[in-house]
């Protein structure tokens, strides 16, 4: 294939990719960008060249160990759900952006730690950078070939343009905000498409090269049996070997957590915590699918073709030589995807730690706290820009000058290693309280070194002298100090071996140093922030961990250089807001330093930001016992606070229970003021009348007629006083339960006979119909003589209620699962809505008491009540009837 | 010229004992058993006196001196509640309607009958 053809199609594909982001970018809150296989799409940029291409190659040459570093991964995904969740909590909580920020901060913000652990990437990643940038040169050319033109200087080779223009890429779509700490969708959109893009392709060549050039996996397997050395390649390699595998596993482990881009698309572009959920069983999905066939095309190449040829390109080589030169396309571009979302995600991760950990906070501090907004704004996002040119032009160089002394698997596994340095820091940081910065620094100063010596030297030495032999020289004369020996462990491949040594002194220096030595109050006070994470979710801006003096006119001064009048404002009056300060205040509390740091911390870094704040406020050192002191306080304040709470709320619940119960007591009060009353007035009645008889009495010309009725009329009305006491009197008993009913097994039905019997006579004086359903067999438990007083009242009140002659009451018996209902129904004027509720009250008269009952004193339905409820029957008026009243009672069936 | 009386209450026995006493003194007596009995015959008979008790079906006393105080014709009418309603309360609310007097149950005939004939001396 021309190579021009291929630029073409490059070009073509690149500016579909700016097309493709440029959109995802503008849809930024759709479904189709924000779902969680994007997610773990994204996070499949763990797949580089190195495995696209790489992993063939130690397939080939060493079997199945290039399975450690997919295991690794896979490990530590089902641990996610816990760690990472953790991890991102913490991020959002304090808008980190990068692992330098991350690490920084742990330990209070420390600059010099952000700058040594940004260090430490570059380190890591920029061979990692070169060594993607050389197998895109390696595979164009493979692809290309046959084609007359080579390239002869750095202007004429396609590499370079192709790393400018995904600097241009990374440079356009990762500074749109200041703020670093937003996620960038348009770049995710193109990392998830290319991940899809690699996966399916490689795939593709799997399937061809099983099923198409070889007769499914079993023929692959037997023509792979005759290679030489074919034992070597399907077994584990013994103990030895099994450390080898052991430190591998560890170091991808690590690498999924620590590499800058996996903590980019894992951390800063989540958009949802739970998200997580797919990912945990997905990504090792994608890995292993992505792994299926590395195996079989290492067997095929092996069988096909010659030993010369470069084994990670077998994928490549194969379908050439079988002249399919359209699936060699697709296989480069799959992995060129490979290697423009590493790149990609990479310079975006790097750039934004280079320029908030390194050039800002060390450089360019001074002159953006002069800067105005806008121009801050273009200042921070030029540094990132250039920063982003920087890394790819270094990277391209290191590529020219020394990448051709190192396979893809070598430089890969170097980079691995170099960054498994943040793991003590990192990791011991998320859970022990006592890690300090400087610890976190020695460590990872003397596990760099111990990398230095054990693995760059022997290949810087290589590089520049072929001739030394450091292996086997007695380095400074002592023989334990062999680079790729040390103390004499000889068994271990040169990664392993470095990675064993540096990481063992690294954690010794940083445990060591920790136990030594407490940091300071600002150290402690973010230890305890991130390893007791969930304790203060809910603080408010994690406001305990600053004390001191500062003035918010000075604050909104600073904020105002780096995010603009508008956002500044808006941002502090939702501060306000929130919190219940008023606009007046003038001096600035710990919540506004904290959230001044955070919202700045977005745009120029955590150490940038607390150096800034620091400018315009004075701290004040606080000491470890006031730290815990604050600590202890405001978990306290918290509980005591829900406490509080809930005892306020239980203590109002109380007193509008005892508010209603008081109005029921005062209503109770005045309910038996009335009844008093009545009663006085009932009693007074014939009292009034008998008094008046006696004294006309007295009168001795009065006829003897006359004088007869009225000695009458003195008797009846004695009577009916002392009926008034009897009924009073029986209500009182009733009420306080004293009188103790005879409960028999009875037949209602010849009860409610003798009731009738016993209104009969009045009935027929006003001509009243009286009608009884009989049931015969109806037999309940009650006290004969108190429900006849019951039926006798409803009965009386029903005819005094109904008009002459037209009156007709009813009963009925109705029987009902464990009682009888007995209804008397009448015809009468019926029951006053307002008082459906009351009648059957003790103290209830109507409630215009000058208005006198027709008869009675309006104690009956009460004793009615009484009664019935002493029988645990219920007595109530029914309301929905059309005419008249009907009331109903209930009392026990026999059972 | 005879005074004329109107007696309004609801218990039959206790206007009986009253017509008794009044009739007795010479008094043209007229019984109303609840307040718009009693208004009906006010209007017709205009008496000197009214005994008007609170207490009644229908239309309550205080009622229905508020209606009497309304006729001109009734002006000179002097009205005298007998209530068993002895609350100081009862008793203003009874006076400051326009009441003339206010006598609580039980009463004694005799003394009602001397202060009436003060009344109207």
């Amino acid at each position: 294939m021309s190579n021009y053809a291929l630029i073409l199609i490059i070009v073509a594909y690149l500016a579909f990719l700016f097309f493709l982001a440029y959109w995802a970018e503008r849809k930024h809150r759709g479904r189709l960008v924000n779902n969680p296989y994007i997610y773990v799409l994204s996070l499949a940029v763990y797949c580089t060249a190195w495995t696209y291409y790489g992993s063939v190659g130690v397939a080939s040459k060493s079997g199945i160990s290039f399975l450690a570093i997919y295991l690794g991964p896979v490990i530590a995904m089902p641990l996610w759900i816990v760690l990472m969740r953790k991890i991102i909590r913490i991020s959002k909580q304090h808008k980190i952006s990068s692992i330098a920020d991350f690490i920084s901060m742990r330990y209070g913000n420390n600059r010099p730690l952000g700058a040594l652990v940004t260090l430490t990437c570059l380190l890591a990643i920029i061979p990692y950078i070169s060594l993607q940038l050389k197998a895109v040169s390696e595979t164009f050319a493979i692809v290309s070939r046959g084609d007359s033109y080579t390239a002869m200087g750095i202007f004429d080779d396609s590499t370079f343009y192709i790393a400018l223009l995904i600097a241009i890429f990374v440079a356009f779509f990762g500074t749109q905000s200041t703020d670093a700490s937003l996620g960038k969708r348009g770049i995710m959109a193109t990392v998830a498409l290319e991940s899809l893009l690699k996966l399916v392709f490689f795939l593709a060549i799997g399937v061809f090269v099983v099923y198409f050039i070889f007769n499914g996996t079993t023929d692959v397997y037997e023509s792979a049996l005759l290679t030489k050395n074919f034992e070597k390649l399907t077994s584990l390699g013994g103990l030895e070997n099994g450390f080898n595998w052991m430190f591998t596993i560890l170091l991808s482990f690590f690498a999924i957590f620590l590499l800058p881009r996996q903590f980019h698309v894992a951390v800063v572009e989540n958009q949802n915590i739970n998200h997580l959920k797919k990912a945990i069983w997905l990504f090792p999905l994608y890995l292993l699918i992505f792994n299926v066939f590395v195996i079989f095309i290492a067997w095929a190449g092996n069988i096909r073709l010659t030993a010369t040829v470069n084994h990670d390109y077998y994928s490549l080589l194969l379908p050439i030589q079988e002249g399919n030169s359209f699936l060699a396309l697709l296989v480069f571009m799959g992995g060129f995807s490979a290697v423009i979302s590493m790149i990609v995600v990479s310079t975006l991760a790097l750039s934004t730690m280079v320029s908030n950990n390194i050039i800002i906070p060390y450089g360019f501090i001074k002159k953006l706290v002069e800067g105005n907004p806008e121009e801050n704004a273009k200042n921070i996002k030029n540094i990132r820009r250039i920063a982003i040119f920087l890394l790819i032009i270094v990277a391209y160089f290191f590529y020219i000058l020394y990448s051709n002394q190192l396979s893809l698997f070598s430089i890969g596994l170097i980079s691995f290693v170099i960054i498994s340095q943040l793991a003590p820091s990192f990791f011991l940081g998320l859970f022990w309280r006592r890690g300090t910065a400087k610890a976190a620094k020695a460590g990872m100063a003397v596990g760099l070194l111990v990398v230095m010596y054990t693995l760059l030297l022997p290949i810087i030495v290589n590089v520049v002298s072929p001739q030394t032999q450091l292996t086997s020289s007695n380095v400074f004369g002592f023989w334990w100090l062999q680079p790729s020996q040390v103390f004499g462990v000889d068994y271990l491949t040169p990664e392993s071996n470095a990675f064993l040594w540096s990481i063992s002194f690294n954690t010794l220096a940083f445990v060591g140093l920790s136990l030594m030595a407490k940091g300071n109050y600002r150290e402690r006070n973010y230890a305890e922030m991130f390893v007791h994470n969930e304790n203060y979710e809910n603080l408010q801006e994690g406001a305990f961990v600053w004390k001191g003096e500062a003035y918010v006119a000075d604050i909104r001064r600073l904020l105002n250089r780096f995010l603009g009048e508008t956002r500044t404002e808006r941002a502090l009056t939702i501060f306000n807001r929130k919190y219940n300060i008023s606009e007046q205040e003038e001096k600035a509390d710990a919540r506004l330093i904290n959230f001044s740091e955070k919202l700045l911390t977005g745009s120029i870094g955590s150490a940038s930001a607390k150096i800034l704040l620091a400018s315009v406020s004075k701290e004040k050192p606080i000491s470890l016992v006031e730290v815990l002191h604050i600590l202890e306080e405001s978990k306290e304040t918290k509980a005591t606070n829900k406490l509080l709470l809930e005892k306020s709320e239980e203590l109002s619940q109380m007193a509008s229970q005892l508010q209603s119960a008081n109005q029921e007591l005062l209503f109770q009060d005045k309910q038996k003021d009335e009844f008093l009353d009545t009663v006085a007035h009932e009693l007074k009645t014939p009292i009034t009348s008998i008094k008046a008889a006696s004294e006309v009495l007295e009168d001795d010309e009065m006829p003897p007629e006359l004088r007869k009725q009225f000695l009458m009329n003195i008797s009846k009305d004695t009577d009916r006083l002392g009926k008034l006491i009897h009924n009073i009197l029986d209500l009182e008993k009733l009420s306080s339960s004293r009188t103790e009913l005879k409960i028999r097994n009875g037949k209602i039905n010849k009860t409610v006979k003798k009731a009738i019997n016993g209104i009969e006579r009045i009935a027929a004086q006003r001509k009243i119909h009286v009608v009884f359903e009989e049931s015969d067999y109806l037999e309940g438990m009650y006290d004969e003589d108190r429900i006849l007083q019951v039926l006798t009242n409803l009965l009386s009140n029903s005819l005094k209620f109904t008009e002459e002659e037209k009156g007709i009451i009813t009963i009925v018996l109705e029987e009902k699962e464990q009682e009888i209902a007995v209804v008397v129904e009448d015809n009468g004027r019926g029951i006053p809505e307002e008082d459906h509720s009351y009648i059957f009250e003790k103290f209830y008269q109507s409630k215009n008491q000058n208005i006198k009952k027709p008869q009675g004193s309006g104690f009956g339905l009460a004793i009615c009540k009484q009664i019935v409820e002493s029988h645990s029957g219920s007595i109530w008026a029914d309301k929905n009837v059309p005419n008249g009243a009907r009331l109903v009672f209930t009392i026990p069936k026999t059972t | 010229m005879s005074k004329k009386i109107l007696i309004v209450d609801d218990e039959p026995n206790i206007v009986m004992s009253l017509e008794y006493a009044f009739k007795k003194k010479e008094f043209e007596v007229f019984i109303a058993r609840d307040g718009t009995e009693a208004l009906e015959i006010a209007g017709n008979e205009l008496p000197n006196i009214i005994l008007l008790d609170i207490m009644m079906p229908k239309m309550d006393g205080y009622e229905t001196l508020k209606q009497i105080r309304k006729n001109k014709n009734l002006d000179k009418t002097k009205v005298v509640f007998l209530s068993a309603k002895n609350k100081m309360a009862d008793v203003e609310k009874g006076m400051q309607l326009g009441a003339d007097s206010y006598v609580t149950k039980p009463f004694s005939v005799k003394k009602v009958i001397t202060d009436i004939e003060e009344m109207i001396a």
